[in-house]
C-alpha cells in the first residue's frame, strides 16, 4: 500500500529564500494598505529589510555548515548554492537601489506613471500629472529574485520549471513599464513574453522526454538512469536538446539570443540591469547544475553541442556589438558574448582536484561575479547620462563625457576594460580562469577561439572609451546629478571590479573550495 | 626588518601618480619631477645593492592555490632595463615641461600617466612570475593608450587605438600560452605554478613547448616592432608627443626583446632554437626594411620610428645567434638604444616645437641659425648610426660579431643595415641642418637651445659617451644574465677554427 509521506521542509536552511518571498508578499500587502504617499518609502524599507535579512540568514547558515538535499529532494543547499544565493542577493539589492532612483527624473522613477494606460492617452497624462508611480515594481522584482534563488538550487525538474516561471513572469511585466519610449517598452515586453513562453514550452517538452527516459524528475535519478539506461540514448539526446533550448534562451546564447537586444533596449534601464545580471546568473547556475549533476555521465554527448553554441555565441555577440550605435544595444550584445565566454567553462566540465584547482563551476561563478559588478555599474551610469528627452543612448552623444566628467568617465572606462578582460580588473581574472578550466577539460581549441573573440570584444569596448575621452563633446548631453541610490551601486561596482582584479586570491579560493555540486 | 626594495621601487611612482590626482594644477610638474627623481634615487640604491650582491628577490602569496605569486627578482638584464626607465622618466618630464594641453587634457594628467606607466613598467621588468608579468605587461597599455590618445597630433585617437589593438592582439595570443603554462605545469609539476624558478628546466613535450613558445613570441614580436607587425609604431610616434615616443620606443618596446630572452629562451630553450632560423630572417628583414623606410621618410618622427625598427632587428638578431657576444650585445643594445633614441626623439621634439611641423622638407639650414640645437641633433643621430666612441657602436659590433661566429652570411647582410644607417642619418642632417638658412627657418628658429633643453640632452649624451668608452660598466652586470641564459639553452659559443689566420 502506498503511503503518502509527510512533507518535510527544512525551515532554517531555506530561510533566505523564504525571507525574500515573505518580503515580496509584504510588499503586496503594502500596496493594498499603505496610503500612496508612504508606499515608496515603505517598499524601500521592505526590500532592504528582506534582502539584508536573507543575506544575514545565508551567512548564519554558511557558518553553521548546513547543507544537504532539502525540501523532499527538490532543493540542494551546497557550495555553489551558497555562492549563487549570495551573489543574487547582493546584485538584487544593488539593482533595486537603482530601481528606487528618483533624483534623475525630476522626482519620478524610471517606471511609467500608469503602465496600464495607453501611451499618449489622457489617462496617462493624468497619472503623470498626479505624480503616480508603480511601487509594485519592488514586490515584482522580489518575486522574480526568489524564483531565481530556487532555480539555481533546484534538483528536480518540476521545481526548476516552477522556479523558471516565477522568475520570468514578473520580468515580462517589469520590462513593459518604462516611463519614456513606452511603445518600445511594451513591444519589448510582448516579445520577451512570447519568446519566453515558447522557450518554456520547449523546456517542458524536454522535461517530458527526460521523464520518459529516466522515469523520474529527480536529477540524481536521471544521473542513475544515464549510468544504467533502460531506454535508448535517442530519448535522452532529444530531451537534452529541448531542455537546452529553454535554458540557453534564458542565458541569451546564440541562436536563441534574438530577444536580448530588443528587450534590453526597451526595458527601463534599472530592469535591464537586473535582467542582465540576475537572470543570467540564475540561468547559468541552473544550466550548470542540470548538465553537471543530471547529465554529468553523458557529457560526451552534450559537450560538443555546447562547444558549438559557445563559439557561435561569442562570435555573433562580439561581431554584432561592433556595429551598434546605441549603448544599451551594445551592452546587450556584449551580454550575449559574455554568455558565450561562460559557456566555454561549461564545456570544460572540469572539477577541481588537489593537484589542479581549475574548476568549471568556480570559474563560472567568478566570471559572473566580475561581470555582475561591471554590469551593475555600467547600467547605473547609463541612467545618468541624459539629454532633454531622458537617457541618451546614442553612443555619439556620449562623446566627451570622459572629459567633462572625469570621475564618471574613468569609472565607466574601468568597467569597459573589465568587460574587455584587460588585466588589473576582475574581468581579466574571470576570463583567465574560464579559459584555464576549458583547457583543462581538453578544449584548448575553444580557448584559442575565445581569445580571438576577446580581441574583437576589446575593440568594441575601447571604441566607447575613445568616444568618451577623445571625441568632441556632444550638444545637450550631460551627466545628471544622481542620489546615493545610483552612486552607491556605481561605487560598489568600480571598487569590486578593481578588488577582484588585484586581490582575487581569497575569492577564488572560496569559490574553488565550494565549487562541488551536491549529488 | 628588511626593506622590500623591489616593491618599493615600483611603489614610489605609483604613489606619485595617485598624489597627482589631487587638484594641484601648477604644482603638478614639480610634484611629478620630485617623484621621478625619488624613483631614480631608489633605483640607484637598488643597483648598488645588486652590484654588492644583496639578495633582493621577494615572493609573497598572491593566488597561492593557483600558483601565482607576487614574486619580484632582479638580474643583470632587469637591472639595465630598470635603470633605463628611472633615468628616462625624469628626462622626459623635463623635456615635456612646456607641454600645451589640448582641451581638458592638462599637463597634470600627462605627468600622472607617465608616473603610472613608470611604475607598471618597472614591475614588468622585475616580475619573476609569469602571470604577474603578463598582468603588468598588459596593464602598461592603458596609461600608454591615454598618453598617445590624449596628447599630440590631430589623428592621435586613431593612432592610439591602432597601437592598442596591435598590442592587445599580441597580448591575447600570449594569454593562450599563459593559460597553457598553467595547465601543463599542473600536469608536470603536480601543482600549477607560474614561478619562473619552478618552470625553468621543466621538460615539456616538444610540440607543447613549441606551441606555447610561439604564443609568447607573437606578443614579443608585436611589442618589439618587427616587420611585418611594426606598422603601429610609425603611426603612434607621428601622432604622440616626443616624450611619449621616448617612453614607448625607449622603454616599453624593450619588453619585447626582454621577454624573448627571459621567457622564450628561458622557458622553452629547445623551441627557441627551433624558431631561430625564422627569427633571424625576420630580424634581417627588419634591419634592412626599417633602414630603407627611414631613408624614405618625409616626417622626422616617422623617420626615428623606422630607425628603431631597424635597431630592434639588430637586438633580435643578437638574441637568436645564441652566442655570448650576441646576447650580451643585444642586452647592451637595449640599453643604448633607449638613450640614443630618447636623445633623437627629444631633440626632434625641440625642432618641431620651434618650426611647428615635423616635415623634413620644411627645415633647412638650421645649423646656421641655432648651432647648438643642430649639434645636439648631430650627436644624437651619430649615436643612432653607431659611431665608434659612442655606446651603440659597442653593442652593434658585439651583435655582428656574434652573428659572424654562427653564420657569417647573416652578419654580412646585417652590416648593410649599418651602412644604410649612415645614409639615413647623414641625409636627414644634410637636408634639415646644412645649406643656406631658409626664410621659414630664420623666422621660426629665433632661440637656440634653452637651459632646460640643454639639461635634457646633456645627461643623455654623457651616458652615451660614458658607456661608449667604458662599456664594461654595463657589460659586467649583463654578463651573468648572458651566462645563465646560455646555460639554460644549453649551447656554447662556437669555437673559431684554428689555423685559418693568414691563409
Amino acid at each position: 500500500m502506498n503511503q503518502i509521506a509527510t512533507p518535510t521542509f527544512e525551515w532554517m536552511p531555506l530561510a533566505p529564500v523564504l525571507a525574500v518571498l515573505l518580503a515580496a508578499c509584504v510588499g503586496v500587502v503594502v500596496e493594498a494598505l499603505v496610503p500612496r504617499a508612504y508606499r515608496f518609502v515603505s517598499q524601500l524599507g521592505v526590500v532592504a529589510l528582506g534582502l539584508l535579512a536573507a543575506l544575514g540568514l545565508l551567512i548564519v547558515n554558511y557558518f553553521a555548515h548546513s547543507s544537504g538535499i532539502m525540501a523532499m529532494g527538490s532543493i540542494s543547499l551546497d557550495g555553489p548554492t551558497y555562492l549563487m544565493w549570495g551573489s543574487l542577493l547582493v546584485f538584487g539589492l544593488l539593482s533595486m537601489m537603482v530601481f528606487a532612483e528618483r533624483t534623475l527624473n525630476n522626482g519620478a522613477s524610471a517606471f511609467a506613471a500608469s503602465a496600464a494606460s495607453v501611451p499618449g492617452s489622457v489617462a496617462e497624462a493624468e497619472a503623470t500629472a498626479a505624480r503616480h508611480e508603480h511601487t509594485e515594481v519592488f514586490p515584482l522584482a522580489l518575486f522574480s529574485l526568489s524564483g531565481m534563488m530556487v532555480f539555481v538550487s533546484a534538483t528536480d525538474l518540476i521545481t526548476a520549471f516552477v522556479a523558471l516561471e516565477v522568475m520570468s513572469l514578473p520580468l515580462y511585466l517589469l520590462s513593459g513599464m518604462a516611463r519614456r519610449r513606452r511603445l518600445l517598452s511594451q513591444e519589448a515586453a510582448l516579445k520577451y513574453f512570447l519568446l519566453g513562453a515558447l522557450s518554456s514550452a520547449f523546456f517542458l517538452f524536454g522535461m517530458a522526454l527526460m521523464y520518459g527516459y529516466a522515469g523520474s524528475f529527480d536529477y540524481r535519478a536521471i544521473d542513475a538512469a544515464v549510468l544504467a539506461p533502460t531506454y535508448g540514448h535517442g530519448l535522452l539526446l532529444v530531451g537534452t536538446g529541448l531542455m537546452a533550448v529553454g535554458l540557453l534562451f534564458k542565458i541569451g546564447a546564440v541562436p536563441f539570443h534574438n530577444w536580448v537586444p530588443d528587450v534590453y533596449v526597451g526595458s527601463p534601464t534599472p530592469v535591464t540591469s537586473f535582467m542582465a545580471i540576475c537572470t543570467k546568473l540564475a540561468a547559468v547556475g541552473a544550466t550548470a547544475r542540470f548538465f553537471f549533476v543530471a547529465l554529468g555521465a553523458d557529457r560526451w554527448s552534450w559537450q560538443p553541442m555546447i562547444a558549438v553554441i559557445a563559439v557561435l555565441t561569442m562570435i555573433v555577440g562580439v561581431v554584432l556589438a561592433m556595429s551598434q550605435t546605441d549603448i544599451k544595444r551594445l551592452l546587450a550584445y556584449s551580454s550575449v558574448s559574455h554568455a558565450g565566454f561562460i559557456l566555454v567553462a561549461v564545456v570544460g566540465a572540469t572539477v577541481a582536484t588537489a593537484n589542479d584547482p581549475a574548476s568549471s563551476v568556480a570559474s563560472i561563478l567568478f566570471y559572473l561575479l566580475a561581470y555582475g559588478f561591471a554590469t551593475v555599474g555600467a547600467f547605473a551610469i547609463v541612467t545618468m547620462v541624459r539629454n532633454s528627452a531622458g537617457e541618451a543612448h546614442d553612443i555619439d552623444s556620449w562623446s566627451g563625457i570622459g572629459r567633462s566628467n572625469p570621475v564618471i568617465g574613468a569609472v565607466f572606462a574601468l568597467l569597459m576594460l573589465s568587460f574587455a578582460g584587460i588585466p588589473l580588473t576582475g574581468g581579466f581574472i574571470g576570463k583567465w580562469e574560464v579559459f584555464a578550466s576549458a583547457w583543462e577539460g581538453g578544449y584548448a581549441w575553444l580557448v584559442v577561439v575565445a581569445v580571438m573573440a576577446s580581441l574583437v570584444a576589446a575593440y568594441v569596448y575601447l571604441k566607447v572609451v575613445v568616444r568618451m575621452f577623445f571625441a568632441e563633446s556632444a550638444e545637450g548631453v550631460s551627466v545628471a546629478k544622481a542620489s546615493l541610490l545610483t552612486l552607491v551601486p556605481i561605487g560598489v561596482g568600480a571598487v569590486a571590479t578593481l578588488y577582484l582584479g588585484l586581490f582575487p586570491g581569497p575569492v577564488l579560493d572560496l569559490m574553488t573550495a565550494s565549487s562541488v555540486f551536491l549529488r | 626588518m628588511t626593506i622590500p626594495w623591489l616593491t618599493l621601487l615600483g611603489l614610489v611612482p605609483l604613489v606619485g601618480a595617485i598624489a597627482l590626482m589631487l587638484p594641484i594644477k601648477e604644482l603638478a610638474r614639480y610634484l611629478g619631477m620630485f617623484f621621478a627623481l625619488l624613483t631614480l634615487v631608489v633605483g640607484v640604491v637598488v643597483a648598488a645593492l645588486y652590484v654588492n650582491g644583496a639578495s633582493l628577490g621577494i615572493q609573497v602569496p598572491w593566488m597561492p592555490t593557483f600558483g601565482a605569486w607576487w614574486a619580484l627578482n632582479l638580474d643583470g638584464m632587469g637591472l639595465m632595463m630598470v635603470l633605463l626607465t628611472v633615468v628616462l622618466v625624469p628626462v622626459v618630464l623635463l623635456a615635456e615641461w612646456k607641454l600645451t594641453s589640448p582641451g581638458r587634457w592638462t599637463p597634470q594628467v600627462f605627468v600622472g600617466l607617465v608616473l603610472l606607466l613608470e611604475s607598471l613598467s618597472i614591475y614588468t621588468f622585475l616580475a619573476s612570475d609569469v602571470l604577474l608579468f603578463y598582468l603588468f605587461f598588459e596593464a602598461t597599455l592603458i596609461p600608454l593608450y591615454f598618453l598617445i590618445g590624449g596628447f599630440g597630433g590631430p589623428q592621435r585617437a586613431a593612432a592610439a587605438l591602432k597601437f592598442l589593438l596591435f598590442s592587445l592582439a599580441g597580448g591575447l595570443v600570449m594569454l593562450v600560452s599563459v593559460i597553457g603554462l598553467f595547465v601543463w605545469s599542473a600536469r608536470l609539476l603536480g601543482k600549477p605554478s607560474y614561478l619562473l624558478t619552478d618552470l625553468i628546466g621543466v621538460a615539456m613535450p616538444t610540440d607543447v613547448a613549441r606551441w606555447l613558445m610561439v604564443g609568447f613570441l607573437v606578443a614579443f614580436i608585436v611589442k618589439a616592432p618587427m616587420v611585418p607587425v611594426h606598422t603601429w609604431l610609425p603611426t603612434a610616434t607621428e601622432q604622440s608627443t616626443p616624450g611619449t615616443s621616448v617612453l614607448l620606443v625607449g622603454i616599453l618596446d624593450k619588453i619585447g626583446t626582454f621577454g624573448m630572452i627571459k621567457f622564450c629562451l628561458g622557458l622553452f630553450p629547445e623551441a627557441s632554437q627551433w624558431a631561430a632560423p625564422v627569427m633571424v630572417i625576420l630580424a634581417l628583414i627588419s634591419i634592412i626594411y626599417g633602414a630603407l623606410a627611414a631613408i624614405g621618410s618625409s616626417d622626422l618622427l616617422r623617420l626615428v620610428a623606422y630607425t628603431s625598427v631597424s635597431h630592434f632587428g639588430f637586438m633580435v638578431l643578437g638574441i637568436y645567434t645564441f652566442t655570448s657576444a650576441g646576447i650580451s650585445g643585444s642586452i647592451f643594445y637595449m640599453l643604448n638604444h633607449g638613450f640614443s633614441t630618447a636623445a633623437l626623439f627629444l631633440v626632434v621634439g625641440f625642432l618641431i616645437s620651434r618650426r611647428g611641423s615635423a616635415k623634413v622638407a620644411e627645415f633647412g639650414g638650421v645649423e646656421k641659425v641655432t648651432p647648438v640645437l643642430a649639434g645636439f641633433f648631430l650627436v644624437a643621430g651619430l649615436s643612432g648610426l653607431a659611431l665608434p666612441g659612442l655606446s651603440s657602436f659597442v653593442s652593434e659590433f658585439m651583435v655582428l660579431a656574434g652573428a659572424w661566429s654562427r653564420t657569417p652570411w647573416v652578419a654580412a647582410v646585417a652590416v648593410i643595415g649599418t651602412v644604410l644607417a649612415a645614409v639615413y642619418i647623414m641625409r636627414v642632417y644634410q637636408r634639415t641642418m646644412t645649406g643656406p638658412a631658409t626664410e621659414a627657418t630664420v623666422k621660426h628658429f629665433t632661440v637656440d637651445a634653452t637651459a632646460r633643453e640643454k639639461w635634457v640632452v646633456v645627461p643623455l649624451v654623457t651616458v652615451i659617451l660614458l658607456l661608449g668608452f667604458v662599456p664594461s660598466l654595463a657589460l659586467n652586470v649583463i654578463e651573468p644574465t648572458t651566462r645563465t641564459t646560455m646555460s639554460q639553452i644549453g649551447v656554447t659559443d662556437p669555437v673559431a677554427p684554428l689555423g685559418e689566420e693568414g691563409k
